[in-house]
């Protein structure tokens, strides 16, 4: 694949908190315009990957380039509007649907103005009514659907995707799908899904990471896990389709 | 006074020993610790003020006000050793409160600058500002665990490490003064402060005893306000790297 560039390159990088080991020399790329999975178990280091990537932790030992230049020569808050990311349970603030929305333009002193906003609750699948309500008030997947849209606020080059569509039923899981696949082939976003669902690492992604224990086990197009080569990815693909 | 009338005074500590006892409450050992240690702290801050107050020596009074920040910041630091480098932190407070509110006081000559004067209102200020250091403290680290997933959202967004705690320190600011703001507010209604009572028993005019407290009162709020504001301005940022990564707060000793 010489004609894909990296977005996000990860040359031997290893992460340990309190002398506990969590990711495990890890070497490998996510590509350019490409969208790719990540699955493994739960506590395989997934989040901590993603935290890496948007510079809420710093790696111990190895290097992370993006965009082929080096993690610690962007500025943290440049970094972090450039690598979007939507954690893992959908955190809200304490306010409204529409205050957490603008969050990212509100942090920089400016305004998300109306026609913004309903463009935006429109295109992840929320009515536009819900501007004025207490995200206290809202539903696991409208969370997932508001942390979406948020996160596209800084119009960020990557996008990290941390079980975003774990609390959505199957319809709101398509509509997310083809929204994912969408921003992806409209804006050439470079995006990295994790997801428990592996039909969806399947079909979803162009490329999928295999993450057990730290470490990358098995990483290239997303028809790996069709036929993983590894025993340890293929006890995992089988336990988790059952 | 006399210490006989003092000695008889021991009859109002002997009614709770009693009535611990007949109820067993298993109070009797604490109260006997409070009395004696109240005797004797009380009577050695007696003796010295005396020897403070006749020799009338600047130095006298700057090692009273010393100790006094010591004990205080002793105190205060148990509440917030999950912060880095708090005992630093506190004693700049206790210093930086001292001396506004004594500059204040003595610049404008509100008050002479006699240790008669100058030592106990030290003690009230820097006492208050003790007091609202362990409140701030116990409501900013709670607020600070309990929305560590809040400050790491912000931060993923792009926001500053600054933004991030931003409602936890307004919140605990504003928890740890309203206390002192609302106590004042009824004052004088249900109970007449310590001091103008004390000063009323000695043989001073009511009304003079008033002003005097009302001084207080007013003195007690910038010490509340100014504690809490500089102790959540110094503290905030030790729970950032110059990365702006979020630091855990470190574990409790
Ligand atoms: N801040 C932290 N302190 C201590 N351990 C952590 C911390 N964050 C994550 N871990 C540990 O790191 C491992 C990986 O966690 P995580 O990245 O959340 O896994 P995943 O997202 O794959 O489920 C787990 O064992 C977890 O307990
Ligand atoms: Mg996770």
């Amino acid at each position: 694949m010489p004609s894909l560039n990296a977005a996000v390159q990860w040359n031997n990088v290893t992460f340990s908190v309190k002398g506990k080991t969590i990711i495990h020399n890890l070497t490998g790329t996510f590509y350019e315009g490409k969208i790719t999975t990540l699955v493994g178990p739960s506590g395989a280091g997934k989040s901590t990957l993603f935290k890496l990537c948007n510079g809420l932790h710093t790696a111990d030992t190895g290097d992370i380039l993006i965009a082929g230049k080096e993690i610690a020569s962007y500025p943290p808050v440049e970094l972090r509007r450039m690598v979007g990311f939507a954690l893992q349970d959908a955190t809200m603030i304490d306010g409204t649907v529409y205050e957490n929305l603008a969050m990212p333009l509100t942090l920089q002193g400016k305004d998300l103005s109306e026609e913004k906003a309903q463009e935006l609750l429109q295109l992840v699948g929320l009515p536009i009514t819900i501007s004025t309500q207490s995200t206290n008030d809202l539903s696991g997947g409208q969370r997932q659907k508001l942390s979406i849209a948020r996160t596209l606020v800084n119009r960020p080059s990557i996008l990290l995707l941390d079980e975003i569509t774990s609390s959505l039923d199957r319809v709101s899981q398509q509509d997310i799908e083809a929204l994912i696949v969408r921003i992806n082939k409209h804006y050439g976003t470079t995006i990295v899904w994790i997801t428990h669902n592996l039909q969806q690492a399947r079909t979803i992604g162009d490329y999928t990471w295999v993450l057990i224990d730290g470490q990358l086990i098995e990483s290239g197009e997303s028809s790996l896990l069709d036929e993983p080569e590894n025993n340890e990815v293929r006890l995992f693909v089988k336990g988790d389709n059952s | 006074m006399s210490y006989l009338s003092l000695a008889i005074t021991l009859i109002f500590v002997i009614i709770p020993l009693v009535l611990s006892k007949t109820l067993n409450l298993g109070l009797e050992k604490d109260t006997l610790i409070a009395t004696v240690r109240s005797i004797i702290q009380l009577l050695a801050v007696g003796y010295v003020l005396q020897i403070v107050f006749e020799s009338e020596h600047l130095i006298y009074i700057l090692l009273m006000i010393i100790l006094m920040i010591a004990a205080a910041t002793q105190n205060a630091r148990k509440k917030g050793v999950q912060i880095k480098g708090i005992t630093r932190k506190l004693v700049l407070t206790f210093i930086t409160v001292e001396i506004l509110t004594q500059g204040i006081l003595l610049g404008l000559g509100i008050t002479p600058a006699t240790a008669q004067y100058i030592i106990p209102i030290s003690g009230m200020v820097i006492g208050n500002s003790m007091v609202l250091s362990i409140l701030f403290l116990n409501r900013f680290i709670s607020e600070v665990e309990s929305k560590s997933k809040e400050t790491e959202l912000i931060l993923s967004l792009g926001g500053t490490p600054k933004q991030a705690v931003h409602k936890q320190l307004i919140t605990s600011i504003q928890a740890s003064t309203i206390p002192t703001i609302e106590s004042q507010k009824t004052i004088g209604l249900v109970q007449l402060p310590g001091m103008m009572s004390g000063q009323i028993i000695a043989g001073a005019d009511p009304v003079q005893a008033v002003l005097f407290q009302l001084l207080i009162l007013f003195l007690l709020l910038t010490t509340a306000v100014v504690t809490s504001i500089m102790l959540g301005y110094l503290s905030y940022p030790t729970l950032f790297n110059e990365r702006m990564q979020f630091l855990k707060l470190e574990a409790k000793k």
